[in-house]
């Protein structure tokens, strides 16, 4: 792990083309208090998330790590950060990722079973663009 | 191995059991074990890599089709696609086994297998009770308790009415 300007991010050694050696940085620390200063707002960590996944040519190995990531933390993602993981799992045409990804966070709900149905209900638009069906829609629950 | 990992930016595992060859010599043979391994886990949602690794014809075009518009696809198509992916659904992972029934029908089976090894040992192991235990010995143990006054206030002998003879009502 590499310490940059205050934020933790792994050093992977992922792409080797033609000889040179590509970085990939990904934020991965929640919470940054490195410097001691205030901990990280949840807009900010939102936002920091909706970043990662709405990155133009984002790749199949960053949209699984960043998502395991995500499901390893303490909390449910808001819908926005959602709605920028479906939208790279158009952009890497992978459907049974964007199920999936709607399969987890349910899951990590756990006993809350209001919270599910209100992610689908703000995700509803981007479902409906998308062409995303929900597993309850296709009988996988 | 470099150019194997290169592949396998698409989640697809690329070489299983062939031979790497690098720089022109040495010969190094990738085991399965070594290699991304699928797993359904509900911690880590999307796994290295696919279910299914080799695709059939029709699975191949059906991943064509994917590049399209998603909306085109049946539902047919959209839970074989991921069943492409994934081997099983959040749902089946979670769903728990019957295993509980078989643990209770143990504990019961070798509970009852106890009995009947407690009641043929009270039957052929154990001599006979001793004597005070008999009618006879208990009655003139209670009649020598009440005489002696065993717990006159609240007690034995309280219970005993000693003018008429008998228990109290």
């Amino acid at each position: 792990m590499r310490n940059w300007g205050g934020r933790v991010v792994p050093f992977n050694w992922r792409h080797t083309v033609y000889g040179y050696v590509q970085i990939c940085y990904t934020p991965l620390a929640q919470r940054c208090y490195s410097h001691g200063g205030k901990p990280e707002s949840d807009e900010e960590f939102d936002a920091r998330w909706v970043t990662y996944f709405n990155k133009a040519d984002i790749d199949a190995w960053e949209l699984r790590k960043g998502m395991n990531t995500l499901i390893g933390y303490d909390l449910v993602p808001e819908p926005k950060i959602l709605e920028a993981a479906l939208r790279a799992c158009r952009r890497l045409n992978d459907l049974a990722s964007a199920m999936r990804i709607l399969e987890a966070v349910k899951d990590k709900s756990g006993p809350h079973k209001k919270i599910y149905p209100y992610l689908i209900q703000e995700l509803r638009p981007t479902l409906d663009e998308l062409g995303i069906s929900t597993p309850e829609e296709l009988g996988m629950d | 191995m470099l150019a194997t990992r290169a592949i396998s930016l698409v989640g697809k595992r690329a070489i299983s059991t062939s031979i790497c060859v690098r720089g022109g010599h040495g010969v190094a043979k990738v085991d399965d074990y070594a290699l991304p391994a699928y797993f359904d886990r509900r911690e880590n949602p999307l796994p290295d890599v696919q279910f299914v690794t080799e695709l059939s014809a029709e699975q191949k075009s059906l991943k064509e089709k994917e590049k399209g518009s998603w909306a085109t696809l049946s539902n047919e198509e959209k839970i074989a696609l991921y069943r492409i992916s994934f081997k099983q659904s959040f749902a089946e992972m979670n769903e728990g086994t019957k295993e509980w029934k078989s643990v209770i029908a143990g504990m019961f089976f070798f509970i009852g297998m106890t009995g009947l090894v407690v009641l043929w040992q009270r039957k052929f192991v154990y001599g006979p009770v001793p004597p005070t235990f008999e009618s006879e010995w208990k009655e003139k143990e209670v009649q020598r308790m009440l005489d002696m006054r065993i717990n006159p206030v609240e007690g034995f002998s309280a219970k005993w009415d000693y003018e008429n003879k008998e228990w109290k009502k």
